[in-house]
């Protein structure tokens, strides 16, 4: 069980998280929020990167002070995209198994196997800083899970990620449920988590403000569609084709007429019948992500009947 | 991605002596970062600042030098040791294990990369050690290997019978093995200072300036406070001793048997601090 007893996080006289009480089981977590919630100091007090004004975290029964003894059962995935200069992917991974105090064999082994689970064996031997944004978030990912941890945190782990690695990332979560691990994850776009999340916590301005079984957000969600921004060589093209599916409510073109916005009452659907139109016209997709407007008006509609 | 599914169990690293696994993660963090200050291409500034000092000595292998002071050894003697004290040990050195140690911490917190090791089950006092062993082998290298050129550049090249006498018959060689370990203590001292100032300070450049000038002004400063330098015990090593001008306040000179192990009790203290630190160290990128 990961507990926070009445814990605040203030930066100087900025609150960061404030009186948060929480305990999380096993299964899938999404914490939820706008950028600036407090999703990430969250996680950040978890793993001991920030420490609480006040209150008291345990993660199994540890506390965040002693890394030598978390760190063995809890893996993150931060949300900086930054490396070690010159690394490769491959010593990623390697150099801070070693660092953990397994023996080189024993790091070499669950590195390969780390990288397998990502799919990204043919790419070990380059550096990082060649791959492209969804590689550098595999990459995090595997390294995250390398220890084979009892609780993952991941912070906008689809962040950056195409639809098709979205996907396979999902999948890999799924699995790692299966398996009785905490995985606990945040994101900015409530849809994006809201179909393999057990749990769903929504932050708003450092508070919590409402938490439960995913059911009951959802069907919040429906009356309010997601919108999509997509940018691609054709996207007149492109827009005829998503209209006619019946998950999408809008199809509205850009006004410099190089990119499109959908809006869809059901994203996973969307990101489904998107990826069969991209390959069967050939698109090229130059990027594909969540507007953010949507959430707020979320947002404000869960303030308003579930906050005071 | 992978689409079988595999039971993983958390796996407890096999380990009965933590004394054992703390050496093999200092080892390793070591290692890594040995490997990142060697070959890193910013280093390359600190191998030509570790060169100064022999270059500028080269110059006694062009410049005319009377003939009644090249067999004089006292003239050389006094000219390295000037070198030495004004500029590899007050400027190289310092310099250089400001740079290096700062950065073993500062320069991972602006790179953003400072957080993966903190998501390692490794006690933040290892981090500290591995870090700092690591600087100590990569400023010793320059440093030491820097100290050794000098003196071949001022003894060696002109090939004087007096030189190589003095080196090899006379006090030469004891002088410049004491040479040699007092860059190795700079490295040291310098070192454990920087290190904390980088874990202290999130712009450690107005404190460093600060701790040059209380190096600087030592001569000036009553003798209970020189004993809080790392130069006091440097210099109090040193073989040939120079004259430090009509403000000086003179103290007595530690031996060398309070002189080492004072610089290495003044390391600890300045080590344990800087774990302090550490421990309280929290990854706020924005702020950094």
């Amino acid at each position: 069980m990961i507990v926070f007893e009445n814990v605040s996080k203030f930066y100087g006289e900025i609150l960061g998280v404030n009186k948060i009480n929480l305990s999380i089981s096993r299964g899938i977590t999404s914490l939820v929020g706008p950028n600036g919630s407090g999703k990430t100091t969250i996680m950040n007090l978890m793993c001991g990167l920030l420490q609480p004004t006040q209150g008291s975290i345990s993660v199994l029964g540890i506390r965040p002070n002693q890394p030598e003894k978390l760190f063995r059962k809890l893996g993150y995935c931060a949300q900086f995209d930054s490396f070690p200069r010159g690394i490769t992917g491959r010593n990623f991974i390697q150099s801070y198994l070693e660092i953990s105090g397994y023996s080189l064999s024993e790091a070499t082994n669950l590195t390969n196997k780390a990288l397998e689970r990502v799919n990204l064996v043919e790419a070990a031997d380059r550096k990082v800083d060649s791959y492209s944004k969804g590689m550098r978030q595999r990459i995090r990912l595997a390294q995250s899970i390398a220890h084979n941890p009892e609780v993952l945190i991941l912070d906008e782990p689809l962040n950056g990620l195409d639809p098709m690695a979205r996907a396979e990332v999902i999948a890999l979560f799924q699995q790692l449920s299966n398996q009785g691990l905490y995985l606990i994850l945040s994101s900015h776009i409530l849809h994006e988590v809201d179909m393999m999340s057990d749990r769903v916590i929504l932050i708003h301005n450092g508070y919590i403000v409402a938490d439960g079984a995913v059911e009951g957000v959802r069907n919040e969600m429906q009356e309010h569609p997601l919108q999509i921004f997509i940018r691609c060589d054709r996207p007149s093209l492109l827009a005829a084709k998503v209209f006619q599916q019946d998950d999408v409510v809008e199809a509205r073109l850009h006004k410099d007429r190089q990119g499109l916005f959908v809006r869809t009452v059901d994203a996973n659907k969307f990101y489904s019948s998107f990826n069969k139109t991209v390959l069967e016209e050939k698109l090229k997709i130059e990027s594909i992500y969540p507007v953010d407007d949507d959430l707020s008006a979320v947002y404000q509609y869960l303030i308003g009947s579930e906050g005071s | 991605m992978s689409s079988k599914v595999e039971v993983y169990q958390t796996q407890e690293v096999k380990e009965n002596l933590p004394l054992a696994l703390w050496w093999r993660q200092t080892f390793a963090i070591f290692r890594t970062e040995a490997k990142k200050n060697i070959f890193n291409r910013r280093v390359f500034l600190l191998y030509w600042l570790a060169l100064c000092p022999a270059m500028l000595l080269s110059l006694f292998c062009f410049l005319p030098v009377p003939e009644k002071s090249l067999s004089n050894v006292n003239f050389f003697n006094i000219v390295f040791a000037q070198v030495y004290e004004a500029l590899t040990l007050r400027i190289t050195i310092f310099f250089g294990c400001s740079w290096l140690f700062i950065n073993l911490f500062r320069g991972e917190l602006v790179d953003k990369s400072l957080h993966y090791y903190f998501l390692t089950p490794v006690r933040r006092e290892i981090i500290v050690l591995g870090k700092y062993l690591a600087g100590l082998l990569t400023s010793m290298f320059l440093f030491v290997s820097g100290t050794a050129i000098s003196l071949f550049m001022i003894y060696i090249p002109r090939g004087y019978k007096a030189g190589i006498q003095h080196f090899f018959d006379g006090p030469g060689l004891n002088n410049a093995l004491a040479y040699l370990g007092i860059s190795a203590l700079a490295c040291v001292g310098y070192g454990a200072v920087c290190l904390l100032l980088g874990t202290t300070f999130r712009n450690p450049t107005i404190p460093t300036v600060f701790f040059f000038g209380w190096e600087q002004i030592n001569f000036l400063l009553p003798p209970i406070l020189k004993k809080l330098s790392v130069i006091y015990y440097l210099q109090s090593l040193t073989p040939i001793r120079l004259p430090v001008g009509p403000y000086a306040i003179i103290a007595e000179p530690a031996s060398a048997w309070i002189a080492i192990p004072g610089m290495f009790f003044l390391t600890l203290l300045v080590l344990f601090l800087a774990c302090l630190q550490v421990r309280k160290l929290e990854i706020n990128y924005g702020n950094d």
